[in-house]
């Protein structure tokens, strides 16, 4: 028997080294710590392993515009609740719940320049229930399509969202018929349509509007898919094979272009407009 | 089905009845007249008062007739086509030529199957890419020669595989739903059963949406909400109700464009009479259509999904 005996304290919860998460973040690809202001000047790119954390809608904004240019149209539309729709939660509730977080709606519209080339641009928003289509990301998507097309200028949309919006039913399924109305005759206007995909893109999303791109981008090691991996593994009852529905795998089975790091994105998609539209010269 | 048991219990009596009468030479005229007469009653007031979840039951019914049946009784001459010139032949999907009261058109559809050894070929009307993209070449060709396309819709959704991800589920579904947005030629699509989600609608980008009076058409099937939103697929009536899937509700949000009533007891009962009354309306809509230019039916159709949903502003 030792003799002498180290009372073994249990870890408690507490006892664990929580980082204050305004300060610092953990890279989940390669758990480097990392301090969050410089994260922030990368673009959300972990330094150490270039993973693609999460990064806040708004931020592609300043991303793809050129600074002072972007300009928002149609942030006056707001979800109604067309069908009453409640589960365990009312869906006004989420609203008010999402709108807490200081959004307005899944989706942000706007003008701006790109490296100088006039744009239309709209940005999804998971941060807001899931990034979710229903009327008003329909109609916004919509809405700037449209001002595509009279300014005869290039739309980009990036994309963030788990499908359509159940909460207001059908209504969110026809989104999908109507966002890629307007892509078809944007298409048979030969007016350039870049989809961005990014973490995560799935379900009514990525089967409209988000895969109809001249070209289709996907950020690194995005989620992009039809239907969920959930669904998929209870469907067919097997695990699914690693790197399934990852942009790497998009890009193999032919449904992306290209795979770009956030940070070369504006570059990336300045240098595609000037090949299709902007100038047949430099 | 459930809802059914009384309306059953009744039509049994009638057949013994009648047997009887038949063996023993009986006149049960008056018996059989009044429980006729009951059995109607009770069908009317059954069907009239369906749950939202008693809909979808009858809507996925399996006696309901598919897409090949009301081809068969709806149509003449037809060929169908097979096949997506890339991959393979999607049998969830059947299209092809056809006649429609002399006129020739383009007939693509969900096909479900009949017992366990059709689903095996049709797997349960849940397409792949292939499907949608032999849609697509047959919808083509048919604004090629200038004639309609009708669309039949009867699926659980497109299927969540491996191989439907590897070959691009969502971007097959995404170029139908933009390529129909601009085909220069009438559409009709008719929800005869299961409209569901993405896979319905892929077929679905239509001038006129019509429905069956039995028939439901989802952004999610109600099991798939319950699952996400309650946690537990067990609370699928509820949100069976909550998803606004009847053809009652799809009139109200202003999506559907008309609704075919079906035969006394549902579509199933009587697969004839519900084929001709679906003749009758598809023959009217493209009648109406036919009369319009390639021009006033884009206009119209981009019109009409730009004009769907519900919002406010502030």
């Amino acid at each position: 028997m030792a003799w002498f005996r180290k009372d073994k304290k249990p870890l408690k919860a507490q006892d664990r080294r929580d980082l204050p998460s305004d300060v610092f973040d953990k890279c989940p690809g390669c758990s480097e710590i990392l301090y969050r202001e410089r994260l922030a000047q990368n673009l959300n790119v972990c330094p150490a392993c270039d993973h693609h954390l999460k990064i806040a809608a708004e931020a592609y904004l300043s991303i793809l515009a050129d600074s002072g240019t972007f300009e928002e149209i149609d942030a006056h539309l707001r979800a109604a609740d067309p069908l009453g729709f409640e589960d365990l939660k009312a869906y006004p509730d989420r609203i008010a719940a999402a709108e807490a977080k200081g959004k307005t709606e899944a989706a942000i519209s706007g003008t701006g320049k790109l490296d100088g080339i006039d744009i239309v641009l709209t940005v999804m928003d998971f941060a807001y229930i899931g990034g979710s289509m229903g009327s008003v990301v329909g109609e916004k998507i919509a809405r700037a399509g449209r001002v595509a097309l009279e300014r005869e200028i290039p739309f980009l949309i990036v994309s963030a969202s788990g499908g359509a919006r159940m909460q207001e039913g059908m209504l969110s399924l026809m989104q999908m018929a109507k966002t890629s109305t307007v892509l078809a005759r944007l298409h048979e206007a030969s007016i350039p349509f870049i989809s961005i995909l990014t973490n995560p893109t799935t379900g009514g999303v990525t089967a409209s509007h988000s895969m109809l791109g001249d070209v289709n981008i996907a950020e690194p090691d995005a989620l992009i898919g039809f239907a969920g991996p959930r669904v998929i593994e209870e469907t067919i009852k097997q695990e699914l094979p690693q790197g399934f529905q990852r942009s790497q795998f998009l890009l193999e089975h032919g449904m992306v272009d290209c795979i770009v790091d956030r940070r070369e994105l504006k570059k990336t998609v300045a240098l595609v407009l000037r090949h299709q539209f902007a100038g047949w010269t430099e | 089905m459930e809802f059914e048991r009384d309306i059953i219990e009744v039509q049994t009596q009638i057949d013994k009845l009648l047997d009887l009468a038949d063996r023993k030479g009986i006149d049960v005229t008056a018996e059989v007249k009044s429980l006729t007469a009951k059995l109607n009653e009770l069908k009317a007031q059954t069907y009239k008062n369906l749950r939202p979840i008693e809909q979808v039951q009858v809507a996925r019914h399996p006696k309901r007739p598919y897409t090949l049946d009301y081809i068969e009784r709806v149509f003449t001459d037809w060929i169908e086509l097979h096949g997506d010139r890339a991959f393979r032949d999607d049998e969830a999907i059947v299209g092809g030529w056809a006649r429609l009261r002399g006129t020739s058109v383009m007939v693509i559809g969900h096909q479900k199957g009949r017992n366990m050894k059709d689903n095996l070929r049709r797997n349960f009307g849940m397409a792949h890419p292939e499907g949608y993209r032999k849609s697509l070449r047959l919808m083509k060709q048919a604004e090629k020669f200038g004639r309609p396309v009708i669309t039949l819709l009867d699926t659980p959704g497109a299927y969540p595989g491996i191989g439907a991800e590897e070959r691009g589920q969502a971007e097959a579904i995404a170029r139908n739903l933009r390529e129909m947005a601009s085909l220069r030629t009438p559409l009709i699509s008719l929800v005869i059963g299961e409209g569901g989600s993405g896979g319905a609608l892929a077929l679905g980008v239509t001038d006129r949406i019509l429905m069956l009076e039995h028939s439901v058409y989802s952004v999610i099937s109600p099991e798939g909400c319950a699952a996400i939103l309650w946690r537990s697929a067990e609370h699928r009536e509820k949100a069976a109700t909550a998803l606004r899937l009847t053809s009652k509700d799809l009139m109200e949000l202003e999506i559907c464009d008309e609704v075919i009533d079906e035969p006394l007891g549902g579509a199933h009962t009587d697969w004839d009479t519900t084929a001709e009354r679906v003749g009758d309306a598809l023959e009217r809509h493209l009648h109406e259509l036919s009369a319009l230019s390639p021009e006033a039916l884009l206009e119209g159709r981009w019109a009409k999904y730009a004009a769907i949903g519900v919002w406010y502003e502030v």
